[in-house]
């Protein structure tokens, strides 16, 4: 599954981070490698883009990304 | 050596929300010189600090994640690093985000610069329940650590002592430990060696090092300049092998150094916060689906209202001012050329300029406010959605609003958005907005040629309005759809965002921020706008005809014999000062002009005074208004003057044709709203953009547009039967 599809309040595990070289170089600079352990905090009131909980901080992205970030999901609250 | 002739220079390098610009505010005391990198459009902030028997320059590096850069500015850090005169690097972290801000702190250290990490927002973290221990940590990076907080400037002593030692010893990181990279990067790091050696022959080892890691992560498909094509090459055929390979260079490289930083952060964190931000409790509210709607809505409000109505009487009073400057020079100095340039071109140009002082002081602060208490961040958030549409950042949407008061103010504001590209976008569309200097032009308009009548319920001018407004948001959006497809081109921008943790803004950085933005305005934008108005008035002011200046002079004489009642005689001679005006004005450069582009206005339903209207409105739009009076021979005239109303309600076309109907009064509102009539718009974005090629090109566009708009409806009305 990607990110895209954790609900939120669910944490999940980073498996790879497949968007353009750029994109990716900075998800991972940011902190969000495979392994690193993710929430998903909230979606935005209009329903993009999503706010994530990672390494003591927040960090939003949209839904377009998130897809392209493959997760394991970890036991939900 | 030649050390002692130069003064050292220190780098301030951080995340963005790190605290950092708080900081530098402390150090320096506010007393910044701000200049300009050269070859990009970013400010260069630095101030002259005293660190124990010697000054150093502070050198404020705009907030980053990381030194790898794929654009000139993102590229900015990695220069000003290897600068000659660098001697030093202060990295300001987060302490509640640690290993984030270590990241960058890192990539610092292993380039083998002196560095001396600021552990910023000490307070905050200790309310999270972390508990850092410092010299823990200094022992696992090898580099000074000092807790401070920048809000409350404590731990800046200490932290001025250990740059001062830092600088006197300039030893490398004093760690046994590093990241381990895998065999295959220590590989490509070897295999670079020569290239860099030719590239930077006065780097040490160290730093060698740590430039291939940097080149590795950061050539190929960039933008950046300076870079050798032997080094890129090699870089492309190392990069090229590991796919082959099936490495992940940038993986490998990111990953061995959050590895390092997770044991480092792990072993000197005595206690992990464990408590759920406030902030995210917070955002509960702020971001619910329907309460934070509402209260983005007021805030965005709120802005808006300050905008257009709260800096109205501030405005009023410059211009006040400005008149009654003008009106003692005139009493002052002997009539001539020389007092009508002063009046009429400087005194007129400064007060042009003063004029924006209230409302970029209002949005500079609004945006401070937003930005560092962590809203702004949240309105990107909550309004993305919307702008990714037409190809525009979240982060746009202030500026876009603020367009809706004055443009000049909100191209300023563009610089909230990180990325050239996107900002360029946002700062060519946004003049579309209907701003407040076209209001005076609309209500003069509809009050000439809608006075009374109606559309179903509504009067014909609101609606007119109404339209107007409407159009305007279309057009701008309409116009950065356009713009990031053809010239601006590339991919919508991305939303990778931090979303910062709320804090209480602290007053006086808001000050000092927003007064050293409104001093770059009156400096490099202000000129542009001096210079401007002086040349106008000069064009709608000469050559002055000496027939009409003695007929005018004869006509005076004889109202002064004649009339013997000392009112009619003032008011007399007032109908007579109003007609020459007008009469030299027609007579001037600005009027043989607007008599010489009367063909290509006409078929917009345009004559020749309308002509000189526009050109005299490129000041500022809503001077249109006092120019149409001085072309009527009516002086004085504001937008609800009802002689020059009836004055243009009567004007008629050489062929006897009524120049002001219904159609053509939508005709000259199109063309007011959509064509760029306005020299400070103009001077700002050649501020901001740094160069003439994108006003000139923002100008261009938007006169065509106008102008085929206005051509389409006037024409196409004529053709159905209307006007």
């Amino acid at each position: 599954m990607t990110l895209k599809d954790v609900p939120v309040g669910a944490s999940a595990e980073v498996l790879s981070v497949k968007c353009d070289r750029r994109l990716t170089r900075r998800l991972l600079e940011m902190g969000l490698l495979p392994g690193t352990r993710v929430r998903v905090v909230r979606v935005a009131p209009l329903g993009d883009p999503i706010e994530l909980r990672l390494r003591d901080y927040a960090l939003s992205v949209r839904r377009s990304e998130a897809s392209r970030i493959a997760v394991t999901l970890e036991g939900t609250r | 050596m030649t050390r002692a002739a130069v003064t050292p220079q220190v780098l301030l390098a951080g995340n963005p929300n790190s605290g950092k610009s708080t900081l530098f505010n402390a150090l320096s005391g506010g007393s910044a010189q701000v200049g300009n990198y050269p070859g990009v459009t970013v400010d260069r902030e630095s101030a002259r600090v005293e660190c124990g028997a010697d000054a150093v320059d502070l050198v404020d590096v705009p907030g980053i994640y990381s030194l790898t850069a794929d654009s000139p500015e993102e590229q900015l850090a990695i220069r000003a690093l290897f600068e000659e005169q660098t001697e030093a690097v202060m990295c300001v972290v987060d302490a509640t985000t640690l290993q984030r801000g270590l990241y960058l702190a890192l990539q610092l250290i292993e380039s083998s610069v002196p560095v001396v990490v600021a552990l910023n927002m000490m307070d905050a973290a200790e309310q999270k329940g972390i508990r850092i221990d410092i010299d823990r940590l200094a022992t696992e990076l090898g580099v000074p650590v000092v807790p401070v907080v920048a809000t409350k400037k404590k731990g800046v002593d200490g932290l001025l002592t250990a740059l001062e030692g830092a600088l006197r010893s300039p030893g490398t990181s004093k760690s046994n430990s590093a990241p381990r990279y895998t065999e295959a990067v220590e590989a490509d790091i070897v295999a670079l060696q020569p290239e860099l050696e030719k590239w930077r022959p006065d780097a040490s080892p160290a730093a060698r090092r740590s430039l291939a890691l940097w080149s590795l992560l950061s050539l190929g498909d960039d933008e950046l300049r300076g870079v050798p094509d032997s080094l890129r090459k090699e870089v492309d055929r190392l990069r090229g092998d590991a796919l082959e390979q099936g490495r992940d260079i940038e993986l490998e490289i990111i990953g061995a150094r959050y590895a390092w930083l997770e044991r480092v952060v792990s072993r000197s964190t005595v206690e992990p916060g464990r408590r759920i931000p406030l902030g995210e409790r917070l955002d509960n509210v702020l971001m619910h689906p329907v309460a934070g709607l509402l209260i983005f809505a007021i805030v965005m409000f709120g802005i808006f209202e300050a905008l257009f109505t709260g800096a109205e009487p501030m405005i009023a009073v410059i211009e006040d001012l400005t008149a009654l400057l003008q009106s003692n020079l005139r009493g002052f100095l002997p009539e001539g050329a020389f007092r009508a340039l002063l009046i009429e071109g400087v005194v007129s140009g400064v007060g042009n300029v003063l004029v924006f002082v209230p409302q970029i002081l209002m949005l500079f602060l609004f945006i401070g406010f937003l930005e560092d208490s962590g809203y702004l961040a949240r309105v990107a958030f909550v309004i993305d959605r919307v702008m990714k549409k037409v190809g525009l950042h979240g982060k746009a949407f202030v500026p876009l609003l603020s367009g809706f008061a004055c443009a000049v103010p909100a191209v300023m504001a563009t610089r909230t958005i990180e990325r050239r590209k996107d900002r360029l976008v946002t700062m060519m569309a946004l003049p579309l907005m209907a701003c407040s200097a076209r209001l005076p032009v609309f209500i003069l308009i509809v009050g000439t040629v809608f006075a009374g009548e109606t559309v179903g319920w509504f009067s014909a001018g609101a609606v007119a309005l109404f339209f107007m407004y409407t159009l305007s948001v279309l057009f701008t959006l309409g116009a950065a759809a356009v713009i990031r497809r053809t010239v601006l081109r590339g991919p919508a921008p991305t939303f990778v965002l931090e979303m910062p943790t709320y804090r209480w803004p602290a007053a006086r950085v808001l000050w000092v921020n927003a007064w050293r933005r409104l001093r770059i305005f009156l400096i490099d934008a202000g000129t542009i706008i001096l210079a401007m108005t002086i040349i106008l008035w000069a064009l709608l002011s000469y050559p002055k005809s000496p027939a009409v200046t003695e007929r005018f002079a004869e006509e005076r004489e004889q109202i002064v014999q004649t009339v013997s009642s000392p009112e009619l005689r003032a008011e007399a001679l007032e109908t007579i000062d109003a007609q020459e005006a007008g009469e030299q004005l027609r007579n001037s450069v600005g009027g043989r002009l607007g008599r010489w582009i009367e063909p290509v206005l006409r078929p917009l339903g345009f004559d020749w005074r309308i002509g000189v209207g526009i050109i005299g409105a490129f000041a500022a739009r809503e001077v249109f208004v006092s120019t149409m009076g001085v072309v009527f021979g009516i002086g004085d005239a504001d937008d609800d003057n009802r002689p020059l109303r009836d004055a243009l309600r009567e004007a008629r076309h050489a062929d006897g044709a009524l120049v002001m109907t219904p159609l053509s009064g939508i005709s000259l509102m199109l063309f007011f709203l959509l064509a760029c009539q306005c020299m400070s718009t103009i001077a700002v974005v050649r501020r901001e953009s740094g160069s003439w090629r994108w006003p000139m090109l923002m100008f261009s566009y938007m006169t065509i547009l106008a102008y085929v708009v206005s051509l389409v409806v006037y024409q196409g009305g004529r053709a159905l039967g209307f006007g």
